[in-house]
């Protein structure tokens, strides 16, 4: 029997008025008193290294933790395209309310109201912190900053640092941290895992750790724990995440009594540089931004795609974004870009090999730049070509160059091929409006957490939610949860730091005497294929129950016949993957138990049963093919209690009201 | 169910394949003695990259001696600067402007032998295989890395106009992956692309004055410290970069620096107070 309730905490008033009446209405903790705080912090991404600077500064005791050989290395670093902020530089209507309400109905009506108004009421603020901290962001001659449009949204409000964003935004955050280390307030372990969450009296008051280079396992004790892990993408095994990416932190936090959140919501980014081979090991993404300037189509007929696409005249194209979704065309929203590419290949239409492509064409924008360039002037069509080439390689340069390095192939001579790839998963961790989970102490932000992005998040948004969590929300969040508490009051001494290390030693112990004959990818590979398959880009009720059937056999299978050579007292990079993966196998359950129980399509989530037909679309009810969302019975957060055996987790509901959007069919027609 | 994953295993993997012969220094810790082992690898698929190569080599010597390369890595998009090794010479391989991750096998002929070793420098012990210690790097950075604003401190990010062309040429030394490949090229082991390549970024911004001098004679004291090497002028660090930093980052630190010293001796002593001269 469960005792959990589910308090969200929303701040009363008006939702324009919550985060300013909020930070007003909580308590503080003196300078004085801060230092006697300590907080761990782990991820070293944005989310976590903007919290650990920023709490470092206000005066807490910090410890930060990434399993990377440097802060700077988490894969934030990755995120191309860009971030979001409600500044209107570009006059052209943009407000905190548009992107707000963007946000919202990009998540398709399944993220909270309140936690989304206040990410675009701080996102202005983001943009300010980053550029004092000399993020040198993408800026116009007059020298002022620029500016690009993004999928799902009608206005230019994306700020950008060529394709490597995160790269800047990240290395901004991690100086911030620098400063901070150097100050002697933030002690840094890099190459260390956490392992386990330490629950004491139901407070979470620290955390197990392995050093992945001794293989010293040690247990730090502090008054908070932040958990700004990231997300759980490479459940699929093949993903735009990093190899290193895992659920480990919050999965275990989750058998400590952490809700896990809406686990089925996933982001399939739609222009990832297709698969090549079954050796493959990641998949790469190009940054959406792509899509201000490339086309996307694929052959209208099947016979067609065999042919080099020069040879394929226009009308013989089917530009299938453009035809479908005027108003948007190639800027249509992620989730329904990727559902495209999936069904025009699904009719046998696709490019490539195996037919799992669609080109990405840039040609009509080299020939515009380069009349654009020309300014009238007549000139020959080779020198026109020239001058758009020189456009295209000064805003994508580096996209193209990646292209071409892992293809071969040349973007500017042929259309690329892309397709969908699964990128970034929006469910996580339960978190309250003070990014508090239900066990109290534990906080957590960025990916990790299921807060903003509802079920599916909009280009240009996850950068701006790391930073948001960060360096604006936390730090004011932590403060009235820390004033309950008595700093340092639990220490290593306690005997729950004891068991939670001994767990993790006997775990790693019985994953080492398995000596079975499969290696960790094989199996890893296996419950990528499963996953993607049945609980991918589309789900289906008997799908999700044969992964259901199989899952709990791949799991025994793993616990019996994994190899891990080597020993633990070293360097075990077998080691560390098999214990992600025995996670993950346990996690995938998890997924599959809370997409069969969502019975309707929404955002990313898309459920085969649950879409609008062409008699819908007779009655302007949708758009034939769309995700049929069902308001009545799932306006809610789905949040997951773990109970010591997965399949009989408990569904906890967190009713999601809506004061100020509309619930609205998501149209982008 | 004939899934798209599914058709792909299927339909895929007829691409050219390659026969190679490798040499992987191994060496099980900081203070053991290495040693070259010969692999041979057989059916490399030449659209596989260098890191998916070491993956099938790995699965392998798994199941063979159970005892894999050590061999750092992380995002495999040549971005998050983690992995690196030095291929047949040459920092991240033959191929300009790329990271081991991003180098893919066709690049290579078949029957080729490819010597595969760990960034060597003092300053970056080796841990174990190919993977190095390069925290050199962090310490730097926490020498004067930064621009020391406190968060909610920051005025409206277009109160201060930047010129397009500082923004780029910033940005240019921002591009920095940190890899180490400068310092794995250079015969000094010098960090000075690495440091410069810093140092610069922010120097060449206007929110990076106020601390430039102290930032640049911290970073340098620093790289000095951690055991990093003189700059003897002999570009190979730009040749090495992925990212291909140029040079003219180092020049631009020669000239803070001595800025920077005049500063520190004459006018307004780094740490002591005093005005910006």
């Amino acid at each position: 029997m469960s005792t959990i309730m589910l308090d969200a905490k929303i701040p009363a008033g008006p939702l324009a008025q919550k985060w300013t009446r909020h930070k007003q209405e909580s308590k503080l903790i003196n300078p004085a008193n801060k230092r006697k705080f300590t907080v761990l912090v782990v991820g070293s991404g944005l989310a976590g290294a903007s919290a650990a600077a920023t709490l470092s500064e206000l005066g807490y005791k910090v410890k930060c933790f990434c399993y990377q050989d440097s802060a700077r290395r988490a894969h934030s670093i990755a995120a191309q395209g860009g971030i979001n902020a409600a500044k209107n530089y570009q006059n052209d209507g943009d407000s905190v309310h548009r992107l707000f309400y963007d946000t919202i109905k990009g998540g398709d009506f399944r993220a909270r109201e309140a936690n989304v108004y206040r990410l675009a009421e701080v996102s202005s603020a983001i943009i300010d912190q980053c550029v004092a901290q000399g993020v040198p962001l993408a800026r116009e001659y007059g020298g002022l900053l620029a500016n690009r449009s993004f999928g799902g949204s009608q206005v230019s409000r994306t700020f950008y640092a060529r394709g490597q964003t995160g790269q800047q935004l990240l290395l901004g955050a991690y100086s911030a941290l620098s400063k901070e280390i150097a100050r002697g307030n933030v002690q840094m372990f890099p190459r260390t895992e956490m392992l386990e969450l330490v629950v004491v009296e139901g407070h979470a008051k620290g955390i197990v750790v392995r050093d992945m280079v001794s293989g010293e396992v040690t247990v730090h004790a502090a008054d908070a724990v932040l958990l700004a892990t990231g997300g759980y993408g490479n459940v699929f095994y093949l993903s735009t995440n990093a190899k290193g990416c895992n659920t480990t932190a919050i999965w275990r936090a989750h058998k400590k009594g952490a809700l896990f959140a809406n686990p089925c919501y996933t982001q399939i980014h739609p222009t990832c540089i297709p698969v090549s081979g079954d050796y493959q090991s990641k998949l790469t993404l190009m940054s959406e931004s792509l899509r201000n300037d490339g086309r996307v189509w694929v052959p209208k007929k099947k016979e067609d795609c065999g042919k080099h696409p020069s040879e394929i005249p226009e009308d013989a194209r089917d530009y299938y974004l453009e035809r479908k979704y005027p108003s948007y065309g190639n800027l249509a929203p992620r989730d329904i870009s990727s559902r495209s590419a999936k069904e025009a290949c699904d009719e046998g239409r696709g490019v490539g090999p195996g037919g799992l492509g669609v080109y990405l064409d840039f040609a009509d924008a080299i020939e515009r730049y380069g009349k654009d360039r020309a300014g009238g002037r007549e000139l020959p069509q080779a020198e026109l070509q020239r001058l758009g080439k020189e456009v295209v390689a000064e805003k994508y340069g580096n996209l193209f160059e990646m292209y071409e390095q892992i293809t071969g192939e040349s973007g500017y001579e042929r259309p690329m091929r892309i397709y969908p790839a699964v990128h970034y998963t929006m469910g996580g961790l339960w978190v309250d409006y003070n990014l508090m989970s239900n066990l109290p102490g534990l906080f957590v932000l960025g990916e990790a957490n299921f807060s903003d992005h509802g079920a599916n998040r909009l280009g240009a948004s996850a950068l701006m939610q790391g930073l948001a969590d960060g360096y604006f929300v936390i730090p004011t969040t932590i403060a009235p949860y820390l004033a309950t508490q008595k700093p340092g009051s639990v220490t290593t001494g306690h005997g729950a730091f004891r068991e939670a290390a001994e767990a993790v030693n006997v775990r790693t112990k019985k994953m080492l005497d398995i000596r079975g004959k499969r290696s960790v990818d094989s199996f890893h590979r296996e419950l990528g294929l499963l996953m993607w398959d049945e609980c991918g880009m589309a789900r289906s009720d008997e799908g999700l129950r044969r992964a259901l059937a199989r899952l709990p056999e791949l799991r025994e299978e793993f616990w019996n016949n994994v190899t891990v050579p080597g020993s633990g007292t070293d360097v075990n990079q077998e080691l560390e993957k098999a214990g992600r993966l025995a996670d993950f196998l346990e996690f995938g359950e998890l997924m599959c138990i809370d997409a069969l129980h969502r019975e309707e399509s929404c955002g990313g989530h898309f459920r085969v049963e649950h879409q609008y037909t062409k008699d819908d679309e007779a009655k302007k009810l949708g758009q034939a093919g769309e995700a049929r969302r069902n308001d009545e019975a799932f306006t809610y957060v789905a949040a997951w209690e773990y109970t010591g055996d997965i399949a009989r987790s408990i569904l906890h509901k967190e009713p999601l009201q809506f004061e100020e959007a509309h619930l609205a069919v998501r149209s982008y027609v | 169910m004939p899934s798209l994953f599914r058709n792909f295993y299927l339909k895929t993997s007829m691409a050219r394949t390659l026969n190679l012969h490798l040499k992987i220094w191994r060496q099980p810790g900081p203070d053991a003695g290495g040693w070259f082992q010969e692999i041979e690898a057989s059916e490399i698929p030449e659209t596989a990259s260098f890191l998916e190569m070491l993956d099938i080599v790995n699965q392998k010597l798994i199941s063979v001696s159970g005892d894999p390369v050590v061999f750092d890595h992380d995002c495999r998009e040549g971005i998050c600067g983690t992995c690196g090794m030095v291929i047949n010479g040459v920092p991240h391989g033959p191929q300009r402007g790329t990271t081991t991750c991003q180098l893919h096998m066709r690049t290579f002929n078949d029957g080729d032998t490819i010597w595969i070793e760990p960034f060597r420098a003092k300053a970056f012990p080796i841990i174990k295989d190919l993977m190095v210690n390069r925290s050199g790097f962090d310490r730097i950075m926490a020498a004067g890395g930064f621009i020391s604003v406190r968060t909610g401190a920051a005025q409206d990010a277009n109160a201060l106009p930047i010129s397009k062309e500082a923004a780029d040429s910033s940005m240019d030394a921002a591009e920095c992956i940190g890899c180490g490949a400068c310092v794995a090229s250079c015969k000094n082991a010098s960090a000075m692309l690495f440091t410069a390549a810093k140092a610069g970024q922010f120097n060449m911004l206007p929110q990076g004055q106020p601390e430039k001098h102290r930032r640049v004679l911290g970073m340098v004291k620093t790289m000095d410290e951690a055991g990093f090497g003189n700059c003897t002028n002999q570009y190979e660090c730009e040749a090495a970069c992925p990212k291909r930093i140029g040079v003219r980052w180092i020049s631009k630190l020669n000239r803070d620096y001595t800025l920077a010293v005049v500063h520190d001796t004459l006018l307004a002593p780094v740490g002591k107070g005093g005005g910006e001269g």
